[in-house]
């Protein structure tokens, strides 16, 4: 039993020495730009830059448009499903569960051989519309995490209940759609954004094969060209990181309390 | 005048049904579906449309078998070590004794870590094992031991693997520390009980049940790593020939001079991901028959 937990604490330290010294050297690193002392003079070079404040809010306003335009998409159908065609929930479940399977980089080949300019659907064709296709390609990519953590809030409701009782009092589907089955599975559409916008912020592969000016390829030009600025993007990504996740992990130790009342 | 009103050709409330679905189907078509099937058939057609195996065939010569044997090398070396250094970490926090801040500690940096890929991660990487990086300054300042003299490379197959093991142990730690918690009390004393020492239980009642899991994790690791691109993109620029930078640079640049040939490249990634995913989902499915 002892050696037991010697080893156990061996195991700890060696992974936490894994873990800890990349972020360490890298905070370090990111303080290097003056030379001779330690300075923030990369972050500031890395704020003042137009370029990155414009990627960023590129990407955070692609983030917030695929949650939205996502859960419109993923919460009606979950709901959809479990009421009336359980019968189609494992093809649900097995599309949703595709774009792991797929890798990312297969998907957006397929996108630029199938919407080009000079195709049936040409989305490339302009500038807001590979935005629009960009915005589809997120939604894809967070697919898998969106619809599994609504489904999961899904379950611990009754649907079925619900939408009778919503109608019975008289509700259209748009009244049961959003202001009876929307607010009980908040806790999954909160936890399917989270992890989106984490996603959406540092996805690399597909705004740069469409040319849009994301968060993902500046930081790829930026880490090409620069020293100093790299490791306090870094520090900056894992930071937002943190945060969405973070977000994510309380919500969910939150939720995991909240069947206890009655 | 025939069928009476009351018996259309589709029932309405059937029609209603689907038509709840079909945003959803549509999406999938468009965006899931329709790409890749059209890369799927793209493989088997040449540039005139025929029905060819020459693509296929292209795939392996030694240009391309290159990039794919290094791809294979750097995912299973990072999935093998991301699963073996991640089940001792979850074994650790759930059967070492250690304190329970150390587990939920572990398990939330897991969940960040895990997300912690692509670029930024590159960047952290370099900023540690590269040429001016922490680790290797301290090691030869410190102790006068010239890391890159020993013919270590950031930039090459190690050191790839070294980097996407920081995404690769949290995940298997995510994903097998439930599996750990699953182990009864009950199956350990009913195996002392019957005369088994620590070495045996392990043996022949833990890795049984476990081995589902255990294999599972390990191919979806490797999917994970053989889909990934910033990361190594980033670190290596398009010098280290894995197959998502040969496809990216097919994408942008027809580099093979042949697009069907670029479509068999893609098939080919899908059906090694695909392959390991499938796997992993159905020895899933058997190992949470003992997580009831």
């Amino acid at each position: 039993m002892k050696t037991q937990k010697i080893w156990a604490w061996v195991a700890i330290l060696f992974g936490s020495t894994y873990f800890i010294l990349p972020l360490i050297a890298t905070f370090e690193f990111s303080l290097r730009m003056r030379r001779g002392e330690y300075s923030f003079d990369a972050y500031r070079s890395v704020f003042s830059d137009v370029q990155f404040r414009e990627s960023f809010s590129y990407s955070i306003l692609m983030a917030l448009l695929t949650i939205v335009f996502g859960v419109l998409l993923v919460v009606p159908t979950a709901y959809w499903v479990r009421l009336r065609l359980p019968q189609f929930r494992p093809v649900v479940e097995f599309v949703t569960l595709l774009p792991l399977v797929i890798p990312a980089i297969v998907i957006v080949f397929g996108y630029l051989r199938l919407y080009n300019s000079s195709s049936l659907i040409p989305f490339t064709g302009s500038a807001r519309g590979t935005d629009l296709l960009l915005m589809f390609a997120f939604m894809t990519l967070s697919l898998p995490y969106m619809y599994r953590s609504v489904d999961t809030a899904m379950r611990t409701i009754d649907v079925t209940t619900l939408t009778e009782a919503a109608q019975s009092l008289g509700a259209p589907w748009r009244t049961i759609l959003f202001r009876c089955i929307f607010p009980n599975v908040m806790s999954g559409v909160l936890s399917g954004a989270f992890i989106t916008f984490a996603i959406v912020i540092g996805e690399f592969t597909m705004p740069s094969l469409l040319n849009r000016p994301a968060f993902g390829p500046y930081l790829q030009l930026i880490g090409a060209n620069r020293a100093y600025e790299p490791p306090a993007l870094a520090i900056i990504a894992f930071a937002i990181t943190w945060a969405s996740i973070g977000l994510l992990q309380l919500l969910s130790r939150f939720n995991k309390t909240a069947p206890a009342k009655p | 005048m025939t069928a009476a009103p009351s018996r259309p050709l589709i029932p309405k409330k059937t029609l209603v049904d689907w038509l709840g679905v079909s945003p959803f189907v549509l999406f999938a078509l468009m965006f899931l579906i329709l790409p890749t099937l059209y890369l799927v058939t793209g493989a088997f057609l040449n540039a005139d449309g025929q029905f060819t195996l020459e693509n296929i065939a292209g795939l392996f010569t030694p240009k391309i078998l290159a990039s794919y044997s290094i791809s294979l090398k750097v995912s299973l070396a990072s999935a093998f070590g991301g699963a073996l250094v991640g089940f001792f970490l979850a074994w650790a926090v759930v059967l070492g004794g250690v304190p329970a801040w150390v587990r939920s500690g572990l398990l939330t940096f897991s969940g960040v870590a895990s997300n912690f890929a692509g670029v930024p991660l590159a960047f952290a990487f370099l900023a540690t094992l590269g040429r001016t990086g922490l680790v290797t300054v301290l090691l030869r300042d410190w102790f006068g031991f010239n890391l890159y003299a020993t013919g270590f490379n950031l930039l090459s197959f190690l050191g790839l693997t070294l980097t996407y093991m920081y995404f690769q142990i949290p995940l298997m730690v995510l994903i097998i520390t439930p599996a750990l918690d699953g182990l009864k009390k009950e199956w350990r004393e009913a195996a002392e009980i019957l005369g088994a020492n620590n070495f045996q239980y392990w043996t022949r009642v833990v890795l049984p049940i476990l081995f589902p899991s255990i294999l599972g994790t390990f191919l979806l690791l490797f999917a994970n790593a053989f889909g990934a691109i910033a990361t190594a993109y980033s670190l290596t620029g398009s010098t280290f020939n894995i197959v998502p930078i040969q496809l990216y640079a097919q994408i942008r640049g027809d580099v093979l001079h042949n697009a069907n040939l670029g479509y068999a490249l893609a098939l080919g990634m899908i059906v090694i991901t695909g392959v390991s995913n499938f796997i992993y989902i159905w020895m899933r499915m058997r190992a949470e028959r003992w997580q009831k």
